[in-house]
């Protein structure tokens, strides 16, 4: 199952996303997580799985756009540092971060 | 040479003229719906106030969500450009910017010499600009000022749920229900949104002097709570949502039509949405 | 036989309960609840043997469980059946954990992916709910299990309130707006503001420009639709798509989100024949609750759970 935890706002999509069927659990991702908003914990969506998932804490779900942006994910080669740990590639981020940068208004040249 | 710098924002327009060092008048007023209209009616009206003509003034920089409204503009050059050159005019030492405007929040790593290193921006969403404080007084029922001075007030600290401005209304609302103290909640909603402009400001690093302009730089409580988030100090210039527009007359001065920033050493993003400074 | 309005108030959907008069619940083995507790609305449904036997569906208070007993309450309000005799109750909804009869809380997008195929069938591949703070789209297999799913409740742009703040600002009734949007003459180009906030001044500006009302319906409705459409996009949508919550009811949005997406929504029926037949009702809003009460089902089944049955 593919979790997308995060929410899409005015400017764009804001999502942490985690494939159940890649993740074992291993917690290695919320060791490295600077701002903690990740968890290992009973899968709450497949009520039938048997093993722990990680997921993003509820009361962070709101805030993702805010909690992840120090991390850059998406930007140049450098990965979110949870990215990089994770060994089955079970997490990464949606494309909003990527383009937070750089907003032309105003431009033109008039002679 | 007397120039203009001529910032049209979502909800202001901001007018500077210079002649070389000296600043000749300065004007605000609201962009409104028929915004050229408004630059049009302001500019007229700051030319009075300066006592110049219009063919005095020999060239005109537009910046701002609006810029294009200027039609006799000899130029525009970006938000971010501006905000780095007005800056660098009265805080020389400010290393980081922050930019909250109505509609837009920016923070820009500004180099010695005024120039743009790196930069992230807030758009379309009102949570992270100076509408939400709006639409939060409103339903404290306070003014914006008035709201700025309780915030100052607080004894406790509560925090908020709340990520939407049209959320935050309803949360705001029920905390009154709840009797929650006036000032107690002003301040747990400026510390909200300074946390969420304080994490713009972290994408590209906080280095000091951190100044602050735009709109909401004139709004103490909000510095205050911007201040605590990020455990830094916060420079305020006069005048801070001036700063655009002066920057735009800035360039104009240096001559400097339009200003492209390319930053060295930064993997393009994603294809399609390259965008320029 | 068709579900009894209770009241009616002016911004607000009417609260609806039933029974259905075909079951004995005396003779059942097996009796769930489910009581769903959104931020605008709350809906309570019971299952006899898995088989569709009551709801209410009524307004959320400012008390969460107030709002599922009320709600629970006005479910039975017509038969002699009393929460004693259930055998097991599931919370969901934002509400959840304040579900005082409740044995237990699953989260909405299970209870949504499984009440969704029970309404609409096991070829249903796509479910998107929008209710009154909150949008979820869930990719589901023919079981009802999630395969992939995505949630918001941050931003107002993307649920009921967005459309009520938009009702609200014009004075029209919400359940007015969707087929006022269709009173037009040329389809407007929608509102450009993907923020609330912002869409409010351009609103009023439009309003100013004297574009006709119906037209500015129009054109709200087609931004939602954008919106929905870029989110569903994301996912990856496949048919059968099905919407549910109380945004199904606005054909405003509903007709221009298909237009959009090129696919059509599945026709609000029920999957079991016997259920359309007796003309038994059929509310969008039900299906978090009706998946609640049949994943309690699931679980007392699998031995994942004990029977609360107490008379």
């Amino acid at each position: 199952m593919i979790a997308n935890y995060g929410f899409k706002d005015g400017s764009d999509d804001w999502y942490v996303v985690i494939d159940t069927d890649k993740c074992n659990g291993c917690g290695k991702c919320l060791e490295v997580c600077p701002v903690k908003i990740l968890e290992v914990g009973p899968d709450e969506i497949d009520i039938f799985r048997g093993e722990p998932v990680a997921f993003v804490k509820h009361e962070e779900r709101n805030k993702v756009r805010y909690r992840c942006a120090p991390c850059r994910p998406g930007y140049g080669d450098e990965p979110a540092p949870c990215v990089r740990v994770c060994k089955p590639k079970a997490i990464s981020h949606s494309d909003g971060w990527r383009v937070l940068y750089g907003r032309n208004s105003g431009r033109g040249f008039k002679g | 040479m007397i120039v203009a710098g001529i910032d049209v924002g979502g909800k202001n327009v901001h007018i500077v003229i210079k002649k070389d060092g000296q600043i000749l008048g300065i004007v605000a007023g609201p962009t409104g719906i028929k915004k050229a209209d408004a630059v049009e009616q302001l500019y007229n009206e700051v030319l009075k106030k300066a006592g110049i003509a219009r063919k005095d003034v020999e060239r005109v920089v537009a910046t701002g969500s609006a810029a294009k409204r200027v039609a006799f503009a000899n130029g525009s050059i970006s938000d971010a450009a501006a905000d780095a050159r007005g800056i660098n005019k009265l805080i020389p030492s400010a290393r980081t910017v922050i930019d909250v405007g109505a509609e837009e929040a920016r923070a820009i790593k500004v180099g010695a010499d005024g120039k743009v290193l790196d930069f992230a921006i807030n758009e379309k969403c009102a949570a992270g600009t100076g509408t939400f404080v709006e639409a939060m007084a409103r339903a404290l029922e306070v003014s914006v000022d008035e709201m700025s001075k309780i915030t100052l007030q607080s004894t406790q600290t509560l925090s908020t749920n709340a990520q939407c401005a049209v959320f935050g209304e309803s949360e705001v609302v029920s905390l009154i229900h709840q009797k929650t103290p006036k000032p107690d909640i002003a301040r747990a909603v400026m510390n909200a949104i300074a946390g969420r402009i304080a994490s713009v400001a972290r994408i590209v690093g906080l280095d000091k002097d951190v100044a602050m302009v735009g709109g909401l730089a004139r709004n103490a409580g909000f510095v205050d709570s911007l201040k605590k988030s990020i455990e830094m100090n916060v420079l305020v210039p006069e005048d801070p949502d001036y700063v655009g527009a002066l920057g735009a007359a800035e360039a104009a001065l240096a001559g400097v039509m339009t200003e492209e920033v390319k930053l060295p050493g930064h993997k393009p993003r994603l294809p399609g949405k390259e965008i320029l400074l | 036989m068709a579900a009894e309005v209770k009241t009616q108030e002016f911004w607000e959907w009417p609260e609806t309960n039933w029974v259905n008069p075909d079951i004995d619940w005396k003779k059942g083995k097996v009796i769930t609840a489910g009581v769903d507790v959104g931020s605008v609305s709350t809906q309570a449904v019971v299952m006899v043997d898995g088989e569709f036997y009551a709801y209410g569906n009524t307004r959320t208070g400012s008390d969460s469980p107030n709002s599922a007993r009320k709600g629970m309450d006005f479910a039975l309000e017509k038969n002699d059946l009393k929460i004693d005799n259930i055998d097991y109750c599931i919370g969901t909804g934002y509400g959840r954990v304040n579900v005082p009869m409740a044995q237990h809380s699953i989260t909405e997008i299970s209870c949504h992916a499984r009440g969704a195929n029970f309404m609409y069938g096991p070829d249903v591949r796509t479910v998107m709910d929008m209710g009154g703070q909150d949008c979820k789209a869930i990719n589901v297999d023919d079981r009802g299990k999630v395969l992939n799913f995505m949630m918001n409740d941050k931003c107002a742009a993307g649920t009921g309130r967005g459309m009520e703040v938009f009702a609200d600002l014009i004075r029209v009734p919400v359940w007015e707006i969707g087929t006022r949007s269709f009173k037009i003459q040329k389809e407007p180009p929608m509102i450009s503001s993907t923020c609330v906030v912002f869409a409010k001044s351009e609103v009023v500006g439009l309003l100013e420009t004297g574009m006709p009302e119906n037209d500015i319906m129009a054109a709200y409705c087609s931004a939602m639709a954008h919106r929905i459409m870029e989110l569903l996009n994301r996912l990856g949508v496949k048919e059968k798509f099905v919407i549910t919550g109380g945004i199904a009811k606005n054909e405003g949005v509903v007709k221009r989100l298909e237009k959009e997406l090129g696919i059509k929504t599945a026709d609000r029926v029920w999957n079991k024949k016997e259920y359309v037949d007796r003309g038994y009702p059929f509310d969008t809003q039900l299906a978090g609750a009706i998946g609640a009460a049949l994943l309690g089902n699931a679980l007392l089944k699998m031995g994942k759970a004990k029977s609360a049955r107490k008379a």
